[in-house]
């Protein structure tokens, strides 16, 4: 009776994915997963750090212009700066932690909504990145051809890329981070009461800290990988990206006001969103938006779930569950 | 002694505001001299000054909506999406059944919008931030649903006029803009609904207790916001001369937002004023005006936005009240 | 001062402390003893200064005066993370612990065992669990803490607080939502912490559990130590009496002018009205111009029985009329409707709107009554403020100041103005004079005479019972969430109304004899 939301996810996609092999018999093949791997890669990327944000209690808008940055500066730097990639990479990711820093050390120190600290940093970031440059630079360096052409390949011509496998590496290090260490423990007990943890003595302003400095490095991995996927960097790119992330981490399972929910959930619910676009490309009829509207629906069903759920406990009370002997 | 002095300008209510439109005015003439020149032509006031009265109108009229909505502690994500939605229906229908029926069916789905989030926030109690969220998602692609994907353009006059028009001189937008916020004003103010918001969002235990149906009010304020972004969607859609679904209203829920934070009311409800939150949307317009004529790319803008968002926060943060409050007794 | 017979060495000394809130004293030179191995009752009513005193030991306030020494030697924790780390715990009422974590991460957060930075999640349960079982409790520790029961909910924050080394351990009102058994098991572990020596601060309003558990009570009330006994020597009657009471003779001379008002008609009445698991079904009758005392200990019903009158609470059973109509009071909405008005306990959280002015306090419920569409004009709102203002003394006079800054005697009398405002037939007070300094304590009881001499019907609750005394022409007498007597006339007064509570079930039945 008690099924956690993470396995309605669970269903909701494998129910999903059959009735697209049922209407397209080419469907269940290693090459349309294996593209959904590749084709959602960066958000799969960016939803594993919104994840940490969102249960520890927060939000964070700024991700997807982060990407956006990440992408012209990584373009630019290497292209018409010259510096190596890896270079290029290591000097963004310390750039993301830092502002990903800077915006948790503000909601804290000034008990500031999240919602508002992040929109600041959204709009920075996009301006900082429009001001770099405005065009899609493209980046023809040789290690961005050797990722592109890197893949293993699968029985039945499914190719898993080199940026499918990052994606697939960041979940599962985020998982065995949020659900095998103290840092992740931390990050459920401030979803569950900031005030409670701060009593029982966890350091609530470095958490804080630390929470939205993973969120923007991830970020700025997922525009690295953007950037191989394009082979480009415009200030354009992934707009919107965060409501995309925002919308897998809940289908995913996870309470949007915080203290539940799982990175492999959020992974699922990436998949989900894949899984329309997928279906939308094969029916080739339909047209894009369809995505938009059935994610808002599968939004809609999961908030309302959680909301009946915790209705229902607080109506029950908490379970007389336990042997007590005295 | 800075910050008593700050704090003092503070709490002159809409001092600090309008003296940081009349800042950013003059730096806008200082850019381009031009900038305060008025000339007629065809029945209607032109001018850089015009230019921002116009452009603001669909923020401004957003932002009507979104200071009720925020008065009551609340939140609406959704308008830019709301906006997107009658724009696609009013450019859909203005060819063929004319603008009352356009504008009806717009606003009239304005009001579904809004009475969706009001359920979802008064009724089924989901966090407004939250429940808002479900709408700026889904809203965007009904939009597109409408105008199946296209750039719908239209020709029908009336239409037209209502985003490129005049009354009396004034751009049509800017009339609108006006109007509403007179029946706005005259319902909120004139009716003792302003009071009953203010109690709602400055202590909801305590005003259900003292009698007032909160659960309504909420309802109703939501309703407004959705009644409010239909009609700025609709005046986007008119001033282009079609809706573009994928690009209407992007991001202005933002914008909204932060013109209502400009014009002083809390993200923690309570106190609130119409005309500082159309002061807000003037001082936005304003700077991105400034920036473009200035010579400056207008995503400079962004950056811009952010700073503000930054210090307008900072200042209302009770913690950094607390702390100018110390700073200015340790130095007397 | 409290030179007890058997002086074992003190392990927690409270000497001189006080605190003050504005202008508010909410603790005065309170001293407080606990010895090692010792379950020590601190009692008094809501605003006799219990929290304020926990929290002043537990560095969660500064405190203004005084010290406090454990084992000997001075501690002043500035957090309650330092003072648990100096060895003193607290267990709130509402648990302190994490409701979506495992019992075992909430028994371990922080400090899990690790190995290369993962947690050693097998370890971690197999301790919690074995540190759970020397209390007795065998449960499954990898559920989320929320699934449990509150009474395992606080043996686990124990357990949480004795694992990191208590040596002081504050239970604030533990068994309020536990059953019987629940309470044994809890009680089976504090005597088990008893034994091994540390001291236990029990804070309750059952004082039948006084009685089965603690070895000496420290009793407060208005921020004043009342005294300290050793529970084996200190009556029952005696105990409430210190809880409650003042001295007889102050009151008598005052309730002449009660006795010798004029009651009216009858303009509200319940019949077996009640909510099951809230308030008992009672009966009710209030008549103009007629005042009707609650008395009884926290949690017996007093606030409850307010809050269902005003529909503030649904009633499951019974009936309601108003003015001998039947009504249906499903939301305070319907109550103001029908001429109700109510104060509650908590002033700032409840009854205050602390952005907005004065005037719009004052007006406000006026207004929701009115309705929308009839709003009070500025020159209306000004007249009704000022008029308040004047009747009620209201200081400052301004009613442009924003509520938040007035004093808590001033506020009550705004929110007095509000009901007023809306000419009730009935008004509910929940403790009018609570968390109000001196002078304006008498103000608010003239006031509430005043009142009822113009022809309103009061329903009243306090927990000075000298002072409900004063005012009340009936005293209900509650306990254990029922209504079990009711005084009236010559037998109003405090020693009555003591022993009602005291006795319980034999009050009752004399009552009704």
């Amino acid at each position: 009776m008690r099924l956690p939301p993470v396995a309605i996810t669970a269903i909701v996609f494998v129910v999903g994915f059959a009735l697209c092999t049922v209407q397209f018999p080419n469907f269940a093949s290693t090459r349309v997963a294996a593209n959904l791997l590749t084709d959602n890669a960066f958000l799969g990327i960016v939803a594993t750090g919104m994840t940490f944000v969102i249960i520890s209690g927060g939000i964070d808008l700024s991700v997807g212009s982060v990407i956006g940055f990440t992408t012209v500066f990584v373009a630019l730097a290497i292209e018409r700066l010259g510096v190596p990639p890896l270079v290029a990479f290591a000097a963004i990711l310390l750039l993301c932690a830092a502002f990903g820093a800077a915006m948790g050390a503000i909601i804290h120190v000034f008990d500031m909504p999240p919602f508002i600290v992040t929109l600041a940093g959204m709009f920075l970031a996009r301006g900082a990145s429009f001001l770099m440059s405005t065009e899609s630079t493209p980046i023809t360096a040789p290690l961005y051809s050797t990722v592109s052409d890197f893949a293993l390949r699968l029985p039945g011509g499914g190719r898993l890329t080199a940026i499918a496998l990052i994606m697939l590496a960041v979940v599962a290090a985020g998982a065995v981070l949020l659900h095998f260490t103290r840092f992740g423990a931390n990050v459920y007990a401030l979803g569950g009461s900031r005030a409670t943890t701060a009593l029982m003595g966890i350091p609530v302003g470095s958490m804080t800290v630390r929470i939205y400095m993973l969120s923007s490095v991830l970020a700025g991995l997922a525009g690295i990988v953007f950037s191989f996927y394009t082979a480009a960097g415009y200030s354009l790119s992934a707009v919107g990206v965060e409501l995309d992330s925002i919308a897998a981490v809940v289908i995913g399972g996870t309470l949007l006001t915080g203290g539940q929910g799982s990175v492999v959930g959020t992974l699922l619910g990436v998949l989900i969103q894949g899984l329309i676009q997928t279906y939308i490309n094969f029916d080739g009829t339909l047209s894009s938006w369809w995505t938009k509207i059935v994610t808002g629906i599968l939004l809609f069903a999961f908030i309302a779930l959680q909301q009946a759920m915790l209705g229902i406990a607080r109506r029950a009370g908490p379970r007389k569950a336990g042997v007590l002997k005295s | 002694m800075m910050p008593s002095i700050m704090q003092r300008l503070l709490q002159t209510r809409g001092l600090a505001q309008i003296i940081a439109l009349l800042a950013i005015l003059a730096i806008d003439r200082a850019v381009s001299p031009q900038f305060f020149d008025l000339r007629m032509q065809d029945g209607r006031l032109f001018g850089s000054l015009i230019d921002v009265l116009n452009r603001g109108a669909p923020v401004a009229l957003l932002s009507l909506g979104m200071v009720l909505v925020i008065a009551t502690r609340g939140i609406d994500l959704s308008v830019g999406a709301v906006m997107a939605i009658s724009g696609a229906i009013a450019a859909s229908l203005a060819d063929a059944y004319g603008l009352p029926v356009a504008l009806a069916a717009a606003l009239g789905a304005g009001l579904l919008c809004g009475l969706w989030n009001g359920f979802l926030v008064a009724v089924l109690g989901i966090q407004p931030i939250v429940a808002t969220l479900i709408l700026m998602v889904a809203g965007r692609g009904v939009a597109q649903l409408i105008t199946e994907g296209r750039i719908v353009t239209f020709t029908a006059p009336d239409l037209v006029w209502l985003g490129n028009g005049a009354v009396l001189g004034v751009p049509t937008p800017v009339a609108v803009v006006i109007g509403m916020l007179i029946i706005t004003g005259a319902v909120v103010r004139g009716s003792a609904l302003g009071l009953l918001i203010e109690a709602t969002g400055g202590n909801a235990r305590a005003s259900e207790l003292a009698g007032i149906g909160t659960r309504a009010m909420i309802l109703a304020v939501y309703v407004w916001c959705g009644l409010c972004a239909a009609l700025a969607g609709v005046i986007a859609a008119a001033d282009i001369m079609g809706a573009d679904a994928n690009n209407a209203g992007l991001w202005l829920e933002l914008d909204a937002i932060l013109a209502v934070v400009i014009g002083g009311t809390s993200l923690f409800g309570g106190r609130f004023s119409l005309v500082l939150a159309m002061v807000g949307a003037l001082i936005i317009q304003a700077m991105n005006t400034g920036i473009l004529l200035s010579g400056y790319p207008p995503e400079f803008n962004l950056l811009v936005k952010a700073a503000v968002v930054l210090v307008v926060l900072l200042l209302q943060s009770p913690r950094f009240a607390n702390a100018g409050a110390v700073l200015g007794r340790a130095r007397q | 001062m409290n030179a007890a017979s058997d002086p074992g060495p003190a392990l927690l000394e409270v000497r001189g402390l006080s605190k003050s809130f504005g202008t508010l004293r909410a603790l005065q030179e309170v001293d407080f003893t606990l010895r090692h191995g010792e379950i020590h009752a601190l009692l008094g009513e809501n605003g006799a200064g219990k929290s304020t005193l926990i929290k002043a030991v537990t560095g969660v306030f500064p405190r203004d005066a005084g010290i406090v020494r454990l084992g000997g030697a001075e501690v002043a924790p500035r957090s309650a993370k330092a003072a648990v780390d100096a060895g003193i715990a607290t267990v709130y009422q509402e648990v302190n612990l994490l409701q979506n974590l495992s019992v075992a991460q909430n028994l371990y957060l922080g400090r899990q065992p690790t190995r290369f930075g993962l947690v050693r999640e097998a370890e971690m349960r197999r301790r919690a669990t074995e540190l759970l079982a020397e209390f007795d409790l065998h449960i499954d520790v990898a559920e989320p803490l929320g699934n449990y029961s509150v009474a395992v909910q606080h043996i686990a924050a124990i357990a949480r607080a004795v694992d990191q080394s208590a040596r002081v351990l504050i239970l604030d009102e533990p068994t309020a939502s536990l059953d019987r058994h629940e309470v044994e098991i809890l009680f089976a572990v504090m005597r088990k912490l008893a034994a091994r020596g540390i001291g236990v601060i029990f804070v309750t309003h059952f004082l039948d559990q006084v009685y089965e558990i603690c070895d000496r009570i420290t009793v407060l009330r208005n921020g004043r130590l009342i005294g300290e006994r050793t529970t084996a020597e200190l009556p029952r009657i005696e105990l409430i009496r210190m809880m409650l009471g003042r001295e007889l003779a102050e009151t008598t001379s005052e309730r002449a002018a009660a006795q010798a008002r004029q009651v009216g008609e009858i303009c509200a009445r319940f019949e077996d009205y009640g909510k099951a698991g809230y308030v008992a079904p009672f009966n009710l009758a209030l008549r103009r111009g007629e005042v009707v005392g609650l008395a009884g200990l926290l949690g017996s019903g007093r606030s409850e029985t307010a809050r269902l009158v005003f529909g503030a609470e649904r009633a499951d059973s019974g009936s309601a009329a108003v003015e001998g109509r039947p009504v249906r009071l499903q939301s305070p909405r319907d109550a103001v409707a029908h001429g109700f008005g109510y104060c509650p306990e908590e002033r700032k959280t409840d009854g205050i709107i602390a952005d907005l002015t004065v005037r719009e306090n004052i007006v406000l419920a006026l207004q929701a009554k009115r309705g929308l569409s009839k709003p009070l004009s500025r020159a209306e709102q000004d007249e009704i403020a000022m008029r308040f203002i004047r009747m009620l003394d209201i200081r400052p006079p301004e009613p442009e100041r924003p509520i938040g800054l007035l004093s808590g005697g001033n506020q009550q009398k705004v929110l007095l103005a509000r009901w007023l405002a809306t000419a009730p037939r009935l008004l509910v007070l929940d403790e009018p004079t609570r968390g109000i300094d001196v002078g304006a304590h008498a103000e608010i009881i003239r006031l509430i005479r005043e009142l009822c001499d113009n022809g309103l019907a009061l329903l009243v609750i306090s927990s000075e019972l000298d002072e409900i005394v004063t005012y009340s022409d009936r005293v209900i007498v509650l306990r254990d969430r029922s209504h079990i007597d009711e005084l009236e006339g010559e037998a109003v007064d405090v020693s009555n109304i003591l022993a009602a509570i005291a006795a319980g079930t034999t009050g009752a039945e004399a009552g009704q004899a």
